[in-house]
């Protein structure tokens, strides 16, 4: 070990101390969520980036993971269920030069938001999108979602889900994101990586993580522990990255397919239109 | 909007001849609004129209989202953002945007929606004319708060009160509401512009302290935060939970009651500056007329022709409906024998006017459920019947 490291163990700071707001912690997640390392790998990710801290904010909607935005030390919004995105829009064409992130829950952006979701992506909003995908509603209780898969046990769902999820992936790909990746929460060095590169697009990228949520989901489904569900994910994740959308659907008995799906340049923002057109119309009047 | 003038300006300056909808939305660009977040809504959508045109050339941004909710919370987060924000819809768009009026109410987020009105319930009369949003604008969303809603009644004061409208949201940090109804919004006549130096334009309060020592919701002592915005290194923290004075989630007894209690106060306390009123022919009336938006012309008509009669009639117009102006109300109704309220639902005003007389004289509404604005006949009728 280095005397850097060592100064580091000794010491009762954490690197990533001012990113996280003063008196906010303990937070609130349960023993066993994937939240706090999401939340870590954020932070790694959006200092890696060297983009001004105080050109990021970072927009959440409802839920456990919309409570994330509200830890973190920059411009933060916790907005209403299923919001964030239009928000983010809002915030973010204000200031080319800001970088809005908004991360929240699969039931968050894909059911009560999911009509916000779609219309983002096809105007290429020049936002980030995270999803942590838990399967259910955590802090509610553990209600059935749009990402419950069929056969999958909730409370709102006790004789096993009756319906098939949204493939989220293949979702924000056909309503045209430049960036699209999935990984699961045992993963967390792709994860962040794959923040990193979405952070770094322009437009609007996503990424779906699969988050461990043992409280509501794992207990209905015999992963009553953290841990348990991030060895389902390690026997269930297939590493793909040419994989069609279209065929990456979360079901009971397929692999989990994972992988950064999409990836283009060079296609103009809502930003970049909207400037675009402030020009061409003082032009035409002028 | 008259051909000469298409210079790019902010205040288009000069003598027009254009609708409501047209001089509410020039008078949102008069006082410097850079953002609309819209969906089209019979029988607002010229107000988009409008703007989706102008924004552009004052170098503002116009998006069509893909429905009122996301209109509306678009707006909140372009006021966050440090710009001059509004919407426009009509009833059912509102009641699509009541919860993030809420958000804003309790994030004391400025921002403008116009409403014009239309005949309800759902879908209702798009094309007619209505007066029935009055209590949708007040008790729409959830939970305790004191909205301001502020009713034009002509095209000159669709431009007036729009600017009034951002004043008063940058002022006390609220979204407010403009009312229209779909007859001011659509009818056109004339609209005087003055020049941009007359225009009267506030600005939110910004903070003085460091971002270090800041309390993004630590009010001054008219109970009204100052607003630090995205980007300027403030970090603020913004969520509709209730939240102490660093922005912090705080669920508690305490703290609600801190942060409710205020945010109803500074519009309480401040009725005054808040509240107006057109008064007409009433310093010798004998009955009174209490109305607003379109139908208060028509409640002039009446007065004229009464008057011509003998009876002695005047008219209390309201111009703001929210905080509503009881007080003066009351003073009223010591005054006259009788008061009626014409409006185009079944009883809204009627009520809180009944509420604001405290039995002191007699009230009685005039009903028209949507579709036109009353003929000054038949409010005439009224009166004439107890004269």
């Amino acid at each position: 070990m280095t005397e850097d490291q060592n100064e580091l163990l000794e010491s009762e700071a954490h690197p990533l101390d001012g990113f996280l707001r003063e008196g906010r912690i303990p937070h609130i997640f349960c023993p066993g969520c994937s939240l706090g390392s999401i939340t870590n790998v954020l932070i790694e990710a959006i200092n890696e980036s060297g983009i001004d801290p105080k050109k990021v904010a970072v927009v959440s909607g409802i839920g456990c993971t919309g409570r994330i935005a509200g830890y973190l030390n920059f411009d933060s919004f916790h907005t209403t269920h299923g919001r964030s995105i239009p928000f983010a829009i809002g915030l973010g064409v204000t200031d080319p030069e800001r970088k809005v992130i908004v991360i929240s829950g699969d039931g968050d952006l894909f059911a009560i938001g999911g009509n916000h979701f779609i219309h983002a992506a096809r105007r290429n909003a020049n936002i980030t999108v995270v999803c942590v995908n838990n399967f259910n509603y955590g802090m509610t209780g553990g209600q059935a979602g749009p990402t419950t898969y069929a056969g999958q046990f909730q409370t709102t769902a006790p004789y096993g889900s009756l319906e098939d999820p949204f493939n989220i992936p293949n979702l924000a790909a056909s309503c045209g994101a430049v960036y699209v990746a999935r990984y699961t929460a045992l993963d967390v060095r792709r994860v962040k990586e794959s923040f990193s590169e979405a952070i770094a697009k322009n437009g609007f990228s996503f990424v779906e993580v699969l988050g461990s949520c043992p409280t509501t989901y794992g207990r209905r489904n015999q992963l009553a522990e953290g841990k348990k569900i991030l060895e389902f994910f390690a026997e269930k994740t297939v590493l793909n990255h040419d994989a069609d959308t279209r065929d990456v659907r979360i079901d009971k008995n397929s692999p989990i397919i994972v992988g950064k799906f999409v990836d283009i340049e060079d296609k103009p923002t809502l930003t970049d239109n909207l400037l675009a057109l402030q020009r061409v119309s003082q032009a035409k009047k002028g | 909007m008259s051909k000469q003038k298409q210079k790019i300006l902010e205040v288009s300056t000069g003598e027009h001849f254009t609708t409501g909808n047209h001089a509410a939305a020039e008078g949102a660009l008069a006082v410097g609004c850079k953002f609309f977040g819209g969906y089209p809504i019979t029988p607002s959508s010229e107000i988009a129209e409008h703007l989706a045109l102008r924004l552009p050339q004052l170098g503002g941004n116009f998006v069509q989202f893909e429905d009122e909710i996301a209109s509306i919370i678009g707006i909140l987060g372009a006021s966050w953002g440090g710009v001059k924000s509004m919407t426009a819809t009509s009833g059912p768009g509102y009641s699509l945007m009541v919860e993030n009026i809420g958000l804003g109410m309790m994030t004391e987020t400025p921002c403008v929606i116009i409403n014009v009105q239309r005949g309800g319930p759902s879908t209702g009369l798009p094309t007619l004319v209505g007066q029935q949003d009055i209590m949708q604008t007040k008790w729409g969303s959830h939970g305790d708060f004191e909205p301001i809603v502020l009713c034009p009644s002509s095209v000159q004061e669709c431009f007036e009160l729009a600017i009034e409208a951002f004043n008063y949201a940058e002022k006390y940090r609220l979204p407010v509401t403009l009312l229209l109804d779909e007859t001011l919004g659509h009818m056109s006549e004339r609209l005087i512009i003055p020049d941009a130096s007359k225009i009267r334009k506030v600005e939110r309060k910004k903070p003085k302290d460091s971002p270090e020592e800041h309390l993004p919701y630590k009010a001054d002592d008219d109970l009204i935060p100052p607003m630090a915005v995205a980007g300027e290194g403030y970090k603020v923290m913004v969520t509709g939970l209730t939240h102490d004075e660093r922005g912090y989630p705080n669920l508690n007894v305490e703290t609600q009651d801190k942060l409710v209690r205020r945010i109803n106060d500074k519009i309480r306390l401040n009725k005054k500056d808040i509240i107006r009123v057109e008064e007409y022919m009433l310093d010798d009336a004998e009955f009174a007329i209490i109305a607003f938006g379109s139908v208060a012309r028509a409640a002039k008509g009446s007065i004229n022709r009464a008057r011509k009669k003998g009876i002695k009639v005047g008219l209390l117009r309201l111009i703001t409906i929210w905080p509503f102006p009881d007080e003066r109300i009351e003073a009223l109704a010591e005054q006259v024998k009788k008061i009626y309220v014409p409006e185009i639902n079944y009883g809204q005003v009627t009520r809180e006017v009944e509420r604001s007389v405290h039995g002191k004289t007699e009230v009685k509404g005039i009903f028209k459920l949507g579709g036109a604005i009353h003929n000054p006949q038949e409010i005439l009728k009224e009166i004439e019947g107890d004269a």
